[in-house]
């Protein structure tokens, strides 16, 4: 396939001096700096997309004397596995950029928070940050920072899940308000990242937000990683501009008999190959972490929707019903629908629980259930039916 | 292994006994022992002052910290859809003709259990497994035989 797609190099590129920006931010001032940022346009890498920049200032104009800094590794979304390359290829950045929020903010402790998953990764880890913290301590800031493991538990990617799981509890969502930026951990202001948005703050000190900002569109600023994977001509991590349309990223990633692409992982949104000029990736369109799963004509929709059906259902932490039991009636439902035990009708019945989740869920998980089960009912019914 | 006692008590000097010390203790017992049995987690709540309630509570949320007896090597073959495309189930087949186990069992010598996880992160290098923390990935059965085959020396 001819490649077209404008690719960016920001996020592996090799040769950022961090302990050189980490000095330029300091002679900057915390809030020039935090005006860049909030310039820039930056929102949360992990699929949220909360503005970075305001969650910083949020901390930051907090009158608390004890803050953290926590790097959200905890990549669990299906088909998503960008925070682990960076990780394992630029780890330095994500670190410099933990410590870069600290400064800026008054924070003297971080935490990293590594989903078991990827504890492989943890020796390589351990190296870089007590390169960091010896070199930050010359440059006279008072900063540690420690990794904390998760173990095998999809919702502690949600950050308040995250924060009882470092508090040493079940990882159960707390309701927002109160956010982590007022009551974090230890109940106190806390800075969530994800992976990828540290070293985006990064790249902000070290290109400005004026250049940034020439990266993406106006709603989706900047170059995103993008994880890809399943029927493709390639597969893996590449560093893109959002504001592309699916079509486009088909073309460059297609196998040439692509059906569907699932954008934003087993909680994003299923486009059909009808949909593919007219959505656009960002945040103006379909949004996403950098899960990005193709699906040729070969591919049952019913499988895979059972198959993120199966998923919610065992990674629903079971705290609040519509989830708990949202997930488990959705996954028999359409297995009942499948072997013809309930009528086809019986998908609209569904769809008006999917409804209801996303509504009366408490957290992200139980609202999401709904985006992959009705854009693949709507568009692939009858792969559902028969 | 016989008595968790005095290694729990090490683990709290080493972690704390606050609260948030309970994660990092409860994954090292499971790295040390396999599992987390009933003495086990009652000498995690003695330590941390909590009662074992709350410590089954916590460790029971996750599945990483087994509170059922689980092998030396815990073999978990990712079961999302894009490894789930890249044939898992011939994955599977072969760990269960060299092992005689299935998913949720554990080998009579204690050696072994298999299980099935979510997404590993592997997608682009499916099909993927994990063995205690070490992942392996491009799977095919002739291939996991000859991981498993040298787990089996260890």
């Amino acid at each position: 396939m001819a490649t077209q797609l404008k690719r960016t190099d920001l996020v592996f590129k090799e040769d950022m001096d961090c302990n050189a920006l980490m000095h330029k931010v300091m002679k900057m001032g915390k809030d020039e700096f935090i005006n860049q940022m909030m310039d820039s346009g930056l929102k949360g890498r992990g699929g949220a997309g909360f503005p970075t920049g305001l969650k910083w200032k949020i901390v930051k104009d907090s009158p608390e004397a004890v803050k953290y800094v926590v790097c959200n590794a905890d990549e669990g979304e299906p088909g998503t596995f960008k925070d682990k390359e960076i990780l394992d290829k630029a780890c330095e950045k994500v670190i410099w950029g933990m410590a870069l929020a600290a400064y800026i903010v008054g924070a003297k402790e971080g935490y990293i928070y590594l989903r078991g998953e990827y504890k492989y990764l943890s020796t390589k880890l351990k190296i870089a940050i007590d390169k960091m913290e010896q070199q930050i301590k010359a440059l006279g800031i008072n900063f540690t920072l420690d990794l904390v493991y998760g173990s095998g538990a999809y919702v502690c990617g949600e950050e308040t899940s995250l924060l009882q799981s470092m508090e040493g509890r079940r990882g159960e969502p707390t309701n927002k308000p109160p956010y982590p930026g007022d009551i974090g951990y230890l109940g106190k202001p806390t800075i969530v990242n994800n992976v990828e948005t540290f070293v985006n703050a990064m790249i902000i000190a070290e290109i400005g937000a004026q250049e940034y900002k020439k990266l993406g569109t106006k709603a989706s600023q900047g170059s995103k990683l993008f994880s890809v994977s399943g029927d493709c001509c390639k597969e893996g991590v590449f560093e893109l501009e959002m504001g592309m349309t699916v079509q486009q990223f088909v073309d460059e990633f297609g196998d040439g008999d692509t059906k569907a692409v699932q954008v934003g992982g087993a909680s994003g949104f299923c486009v059909p190959r009808k949909e593919f000029a007219k959505t656009i990736i960002g945040f103006e369109g379909v949004p996403t972490g950098g899960s990005m799963k193709v699906f040729n004509s070969s591919r049952s929709m019913y499988n895979i929707l059972e198959n993120y059906l199966i998923f919610f259902e065992e990674e629903s932490c079971g705290q609040c019903t519509p989830c708990r039991v949202g997930t488990q009636q959705l996954l028999k439902g359409v297995q009942a629908v499948k072997r013809k035990e309930k009528p086809k009708t019986y998908l609209d019945d569904l769809l008006r629980l999917a409804y209801t989740m996303k509504y009366a869920s408490k957290c992200g998980l139980g609202r999401s259930v709904g985006n992959a089960f009705r854009s693949i009912i709507e568009n692939f019914r009858e792969e559902i039916v028969y | 292994m016989s008595n968790s006692e005095e290694f729990i008590s090490q683990l709290a000097d080493k972690h704390g006994r606050r609260r948030e010390s309970l994660m990092p203790i409860l994954q090292e017992v499971v790295d040390e022992y396999y599992f987390l049995n009933e003495e086990r987690m009652v000498n995690i709540a003695k330590e941390l002052d909590i009662s074992t309630a709350e410590v089954y509570g916590t460790a029971s949320f996750y599945s990483f910290l087994s509170t059922e007896e689980q092998g030396k090597h815990v073999i978990r073959v990712c079961q999302t859809i894009i490894c789930d495309m890249k044939r898992k189930e011939d994955i599977i087949e072969a760990i269960t003709e060299l092992i005689g186990i299935k998913p949720g069992e554990t080998t009579h010598d204690g050696k072994f259990s298999l299980e099935y996880t979510n997404c590993l992160g592997w997608c682009h290098e499916g099909p993927a497994m994990l063995i205690n923390d070490e992942p392996y990935t491009k799977l095919t059965p002739e291939k996991v035989k000859d991981i498993l085959v040298s787990y089996m020396k260890k």
